[in-house]
């Protein structure tokens, strides 16, 4: 396939292999102990499993999964009232198809639809308005989710609604914002993260500026990446090159898609519909400051959280749970407790089992058994072998 | 509600053409039992199916064991039920379905397919003639795949109370002697084979719904596999496993011989055929093509001494021009299903816990 192809190539990887392992010769604390690379996508840590990037990696290197899959780090509280939403009385309540399986503290959007919720999958906030415009006597809502990358559609959205007078459609916003969870990554005092690689997708809407406090104040070389494997293994080459030229800079691999300044339009669009909340509960990590956003004044109408009852009902995480470790790379997926036994993806328990996009439930689904040594060809062995 | 096909007018007045249906809609008279459901059962299923054996209209079809016997030494049983949105769809249709996955269910064993029942609930208000134009497509199907059509049943539910039409067919079949086909025998140095390009079933229907607004001219691969199988079996007659990939898609199926066979599966994913619009579609909407359903395609386990002569017959096969051995069973780890990337690594090929739900970003 066009365009898909030439960023797959076995014998480009194959090169990057050998100078990535040259590289990491090189890195005095690789000698220590494994250097540690948090991708920050949840789109990145899916590519990673899906093409088995781990295999083709020296065991002094590491991908630590991070919190930027938007399903997984959704608190249940949040869930409870997509569906006490969902229940109510002439409501169409519009979702992503991932989200439908999240775990409420009691159940799922999937199990409200199946009790009689209208709950309906839609693949833009687009489709939900085109709902409300061609049901006048329901109220649509759409459940807005996502962090910069699926901010600026579902702001566009809420713009397109209030020209058009549609009063029948309303967002219960979820969106959040990644820089703010990445700074309290780095803050935390266990942490033991040797470089990041930047989100492709949402640095395509912030650009590579908002990244620069991580290479300036907490001197971790930092790459944007894009999301098919070539991409990926040519951003750890370059954050590997910093550390053994003891750098840390923000760089752009994913220069096609990502300008520095971002977009603009869709930067303003975000502005103008969203504020920051002063605090916004992630599962797994607790709350973080100035984290997520909620509806400005001035489009109260259209935010369900102000049109409709919600219970608003904080939910503690289980507290065998060990997301918050996780993330933060200092234990592996299956290091956790419950990982596996009494947390899979059929009954999630954390938020990382949820997803597919999620560290747990990639782990699990696509890794849980080492299967470099079976294979004949691709070297490298794996020190996190079968679980 | 209850309503057999069986009616006692005499065949010859239906040929005289008495009994049409004159509605233009199904109403919930034609599953009363009375003359309105009796003109249906004439015109629309008979008028399809007429057959030696379906055309006495009793309450069952009677056949010889003689000459089932005939065919082989043990009779295969099956059935399935149809519920598909939209009816008609690229290439294909709920009626081809019906007969199709019945006769492939029964093909998968090594049997000769040989006859179906079919059984219907419609909705109240289906159009008569979307009817016509379905069982006029299961005979289609039914002729194609040398299978009669020779028992049913008609049912009519309120508006609501069914999604416009399902279908359900049963089918019976012969397997001959000698055939040991099981999803139990996959053994080490095995080699796996499909007889052509994965998913377009299940990307042609997402794709039908209209919901994506994304074009493409992939059409369902609906069709039967019974003379393939049997072409295969002349080739190699201990094809050690074999199923047909149709929900839950090629992985599934792959897992579920590795369980039973308590043995491993590595596949090659350069081998896997896969159309590049099939493969767009999944690139765009995050979905995998090895989880896509298929309704003509067959997953074989065979020794690989016979893999390339199999290989060889299937693409000299209408049903099979694209038949290729994607991977091979390997001792451990048991029950697993691995995929070496053509990238150069290497993952785990594991059940799906649901439906496939496109990811969000």
């Amino acid at each position: 396939m066009k365009y898909i192809d030439e960023f797959r190539d076995p014998v480009k990887a194959r090169i990057l292999r050998t100078e990535i392992n040259q590289l990491v010769e090189r890195i005095e604390t690789a000698r220590r102990r494994p250097l540690q690379i948090m991708e920050v996508c949840g789109g990145h840590t899916h590519a990673i499993f899906r093409y088995g990037l781990k295999q083709m990696l020296p065991p002094a290197v590491e991908f630590v999964h991070g919190p930027g899959c938007p399903v997984c780090v959704l608190p249940m509280g949040r869930v409870d009232d997509c569906i006490a939403l969902a229940e109510q009385p002439g409501v169409i309540f519009t979702t992503f198809g991932d989200a439908m399986r999240v775990p409420g503290s009691q159940k799922t959007l999937l199990q409200a639809k199946a009790n009689g919720a209208d709950v309906r999958m839609v693949y833009s906030p687009l489709d939900a308005l085109k709902l409300a415009r061609e049901n006048p006597q329901r109220e649509v809502i759409f459940f807005g989710l996502g962090f910069e990358t699926t901010m600026p559609s579902t702001a566009m959205t809420v713009l397109a609604a209030r020209r058009e007078g549609v009063r029948n459609f309303s967002l219960f916003c979820n969106h959040i914002t990644i820089i703010p969870t990445i700074k309290a990554i780095l803050d935390s005092p266990d942490l033991h993260l040797d470089g990041f690689l930047g989100p492709g997708h949402v640095s395509l809407v912030i650009g590579t500026r908002p990244y620069e406090f991580i290479a300036g104040n907490y001197h971790k070389p930092i790459v944007i990446a894009g999301f098919e494997p070539l991409d990926l293994l040519q951003a750890l080459w370059m954050v590997l090159k910093q550390l053994a030229e003891g750098r840390s800079a923000v760089e752009n691999q994913y220069a096609r898609v990502v300008p520095p300044e971002g977009n603009s339009a869709a930067l303003a669009a975000i502005h103008e519909v969203f504020e920051l909340r002063e605090f916004f509960e992630w599962r797994g990590l607790g709350s973080i400051d100035h984290s997520g956003v909620r509806i400005r004044e001035a489009f109260a109408g259209f935010d369900a959280e102000k049109r409709f009852r919600v219970p608003n009902l904080k939910i503690a995480d289980p507290k065998s749970c060990q997301c918050g470790e996780v993330l933060k790379g200092v234990i592996k997926p299956h290091e956790c407790k419950i990982f596996g036994a009494a947390c899979t993806p059929e009954t999630p328990l954390g938020a990382l089992m949820v997803s597919s996009e999620g560290a747990c439930a990639a782990y699990y689904n696509f890794g849980r058994i080492d299967i470099s040594g079976l294979r004949g060809n691709a070297g490298g062995t794996d020190r996190r072998a079968a679980v | 509600m209850t309503a057999p096909f069986v009616c006692s007018v005499p065949l010859e007045d239906m040929q005289r053409g008495r009994g049409k249906v004159r509605d233009a809609t199904i109403t919930l008279a034609h599953g009363s039992g009375g003359k309105a459901m009796r003109d249906l059962i004439r015109d629309v299923i008979l008028g399809a199916f007429n057959n030696p054996l379906l055309a006495p209209l009793e309450d069952q079809a009677v056949i010889g064991l003689n000459e089932l016997a005939s065919g082989g030494d043990r009779l295969a049983f099956t059935t399935d039920t149809f519920v598909v949105h939209p009816l008609f769809f690229p290439g294909g249709d709920i009626g081809r379905l019906a007969v199709n996955g019945t006769v492939n269910d029964l093909a998968v064993s090594g049997a000769r397919p040989l006859y179906l029942s079919c059984g219907l609930v419609l909705e109240e208000g289906l159009p008569v003639e979307t009817l016509r134009r379905v069982t006029t497509s299961m005979r289609e199907a039914a002729d194609l795949a040398g299978v009669l059509v020779v028992t049913g049943d008609t049912k009519v539910v309120e508006r609501g109370a069914a999604d416009k039409l399902f279908i359900n067919t049963a089918g019976i079949g012969v397997v001959p002697a000698g055939v040991n086909i099981s999803a139990s025998r996959a053994r080490a140095g095995d080699k796996v084979i499909v007889n052509g390009y994965l998913g377009d079933h299940g990307c042609a229907i997402l794709l039908a719904r209209n919901e994506l607004a994304l074009e493409t001219d992939v059409e369902t691969d609906c069709q039967p596999l019974s003379g393939l199988v049997q072409t295969m079996l002349s080739v190699c007659p201990d094809i050690h496993c074999l199923r047909d990939a149709t929900r839950g898609g090629l992985a599934t199926v792959l897992n579920e011989f590795a369980q039973s066979s308590q043995a491993a599966i590595r596949l090659n994913e350069n081998a896997l055929p896969i159309r590049e619009a099939v493969r767009g579609a999944c690139e765009i909407l995050g979905l995998d093509p090895l989880y896509l359903a298929n309704e003509g395609k067959l997953v074989a386990i065979a020794p690989a001494e016979f893999a390339d002569p199999l290989v060889a017959a299937m693409r000299a096969h209408t049903c099979g021009e694209q038949a290729a051995i994607i991977g091979e069973v390997v001792e451990a780890p048991a029950g697993v299903v691995m995929l070496n990337t053509g990238f150069g690594g290497g993952r785990i090929v594991d059940l799906l816990v649901g439906e496939q739900l496109p990811r969000i970003c």
